[in-house]
């Protein structure tokens, strides 16, 4: 059972780093709850991986400390770290058969043959393994072999995490999605913390209850499905969750009003009153496409735009429109006819974020 | 579905075919007319049928060489393949090291046979060969021409130092293309160093152990410069292997007939070991409950 706490943790794959690009993790803070299901999530080379192989010990950190339930853990190697961990790639042993796949961690630490036997069998059960535990590991199917690897971990009575590292790559989609739930069953029937790295988003949201954003060396927001939607606390969030991503206008304020390039944006005075308490030039307002309200005529606190294409998606269409110098995806519902020329576009405040160097500041909504 | 049968892309092989039938078949056809006829001259000719492969077969010197052959193809074998795959594990993985140690490692095996049988002569040498000598200074009375002992222990260890880089190279790339995740796993899993060998590294080089132990097989089994430069299948001969005994026979004796059907023989047994095996091996990787 274990909370995995990580502290100050940094990590660089140069001998000497000197700038923050120099490394792979930047120095972060973070704690992994006991018995909860996290995804990890962030597009190829923002570190992901890195910080699982941390975690299991499979590299060492460049600085900082990993500690499991306060336990410093930093020296320990893999082997006597209580973690299991599942690669991309499944890894199973070619010549022996799926039984011995399974019972090699617990033959490993000379556990007792009866012993073993019932946990195998109860794994198996678990994973629909039973009709194939006799059979050569190597002619299974990519799917079983994933499973396999994932049994190893779950026979170990002391795990008390798992960790993914985008496990279902090489799996048919229709397969993973029952994979998937298989992975959350298993959650919840033997309480351990799983960590699961993704690049996709929707792998995360259905797996997980909270979800770590990673972007360039750094967890930029950790939280719910929902709130990495409502509230994205970086600009990253925004962009990469959700289809199409976030909008963001560059935007500044003058005359006490919010202006992107020469054209007003009128959303609440107490958006203009924070920026002008900061001193960055790099301000952002940023609105999901699902939130933005399109009428076909002239409304109170709107902006004109141009209507330059319509994506249909079946449900919903997404309109491409123009607004000054920006291009905005917005979302109607299908039963919404689409304008065509000209259209009015509504900001509704509490729907509206200010990001000041990417990250985003509170407002409050009375 | 219905599989529509269609034979024509076999004309596609015809090619093939051709360079084959000049390059084999013809060949091996000449020998196959000679084995069967007793050849005097150019007009003169009788043919003898399966005489000559009879007469081969219950030849006790052949009988003899036959044995001495298996012996040294199975000794170095024996030696060489555990010898390989280990210089192959302990080889450095990378930076310069490891192109240091490949090149050294390689270096035996671009040496012509005749010169390694040359190398080995002069090294054996009780006046001025390193090895000889030091072995005589070391109050052991080495001698190749007259012990059998040592003509075997030598010609073996010559084998194996011309050889055992070709294992190891193979097997060095066979280790190399198993994926970090393996070890990774393997570390979590908490396995030893020898489940790691047994579970992950040696199944991973099933298949270029298979190409090594088959080419040298072949390869030592039809064995003939080294032996021959170093103790010219001697003393006595203890250190005759077929193809020299086969060279006697057809280039010293100009027995042309006798000496065809032998090579048959020979190439027969060389297909034959080579055969089983390869099915044997092959048929173990095979799930033993296909289907179930």
């Amino acid at each position: 059972m274990a909370e995995i706490t990580l502290k100050a943790l940094a990590h660089s794959y140069l001998g000497n780093p000197t700038s923050p690009e120099d490394y792979a993790i930047r120095e972060m803070d973070h704690v992994w709850h006991h018995g909860g299901a996290y995804a990890l999530l962030g597009p190829s080379g923002c570190g992901k991986s890195t910080l699982l192989n941390i975690i299991s010990g499979l590299l060492q950190p460049s600085s900082g400390e990993v500690l499991f339930d306060g336990e410093l853990v930093n020296t320990l190697p893999p082997e006597e770290r209580n973690i299991a961990q599942v690669f991309q790639f499944p890894v199973i042993y070619d010549t022996m058969t799926v039984f011995d796949n399974l019972a090699f961690p617990l033959r490993n630490v000379g556990t007792p043959e009866e012993k073993i036997r019932e946990k195998v069998l109860e794994v198996a059960d678990v994973l629909e393994l039973t009709p194939l535990l006799k059979r050569k590991a190597k002619n299974l199917t990519a799917d079983e072999k994933q499973k396999v690897s994932m049994g190893r971990g779950l026979v170990r009575e002391d795990v008390s995490a798992i960790l993914f590292d985008e496990p279902l790559t090489v799996i048919d989609p229709q397969l993973k999605w029952k994979l998937r739930r298989k992975l959350k069953e298993i959650h919840r029937r033997f309480n351990i913390t799983m960590v699961y790295v993704t690049h996709d988003q929707l792998e995360a949201s259905t797996f997980a209850d909270k979800i770590a954003v990673m972007y360039d060396g750094q967890v930029v927001q950790f939280g719910t499905p929902r709130e990495l939607f409502e509230q994205p606390a970086h600009t990253f969030v925004g962009y990469f969750i959700g289809s199409p991503g976030m909008n963001f206008l560059d935007v500044r304020v003058r005359d006490g009003q919010l202006f992107s390039g020469n054209d007003v944006v009128p959303v609440g005075q107490r958006f203009c009153d924070i920026i002008a308490n900061t001193h960055s030039d790099n301000i952002k307002l940023g609105i999901r496409p699902d939130f933005i309200e399109v009428h076909d005529t002239p409304v109170d606190g709107g902006m004109e735009v141009e209507v330059v294409g319509a994506q249909d998606l079946g449900t919903n269409s997404v309109l491409s429109l123009r607004f000054g110098d920006v291009l905005l995806k917005a979302r109607i519902d299908e039963d919404q006819l689409t304008p065509k020329g000209k259209a009015y576009i509504r900001f509704p405040q509490e729907r509206v974020g200010m990001y000041v160097d990417e990250y985003r500041v509170e407002i409050d909504h009375e | 579905m219905n599989k529509v049968y269609d034979n024509k892309a076999w004309l596609l092989i015809l090619p093939m075919l051709a360079l084959v039938s000049f390059s084999a078949i013809i060949p091996l056809m000449t020998v196959v007319n000679y084995s069967v006829q007793d050849v005097f001259d150019a007009n003169t000719r009788f043919f003898t049928g399966t005489e000559w492969f009879t007469q081969m077969l219950n030849d006790p010197t052949l009988q003899s060489a036959l044995l001495r052959q298996f012996a040294f193809s199975l000794t170095v074998l024996a030696i060489e393949v555990p010898l390989g795959i280990g210089i192959a594990l302990i080889m450095p993985k990378k930076g310069w090291q490891a192109s240091a140690v490949l090149i050294l490692v390689t270096l035996p095996l671009l040496i012509p046979w005749n010169v390694v049988g040359s190398i080995w002569q002069i090294f054996t040498r009780g006046d001025i060969g390193l090895m000889g000598w030091g072995l005589r200074e070391l109050g052991y009375g080495y001698n190749i021409t007259r012990s059998a002992v040592d003509a075997w222990g030598t010609i073996i260890l010559m084998d194996v130092w011309h050889w055992t880089p070709l294992i190891a190279l193979l097997c060095y790339s066979g280790l190399r293309s198993i994926p970090e995740a393996y070890y990774q796993a393997a570390r979590i899993d908490r396995a030893s160093k020898w489940s790691v060998f047994r579970y992950i590294q040696l199944p991973k080089l099933t298949n270029v152990l298979v190409i090594g132990v088959l080419l040298r097989f072949m390869h030592s089994f039809m064995i003939y410069a080294e032996p021959f430069v170093l103790t010219g299948g001697g003393p006595g001969s203890s250190t005759t292997f077929l193809s020299q005994s086969l060279t006697t026979m057809a280039i010293g004796q100009q027995d042309l007939g006798p000496s065809a059907a032998f090579s048959l023989i020979y190439f027969l047994i060389i297909l034959l070991v080579s055969w089983v095996f390869y099915t044997a091996i092959m048929n173990m990787q095979k799930d033993k409950e296909e289907g179930v």
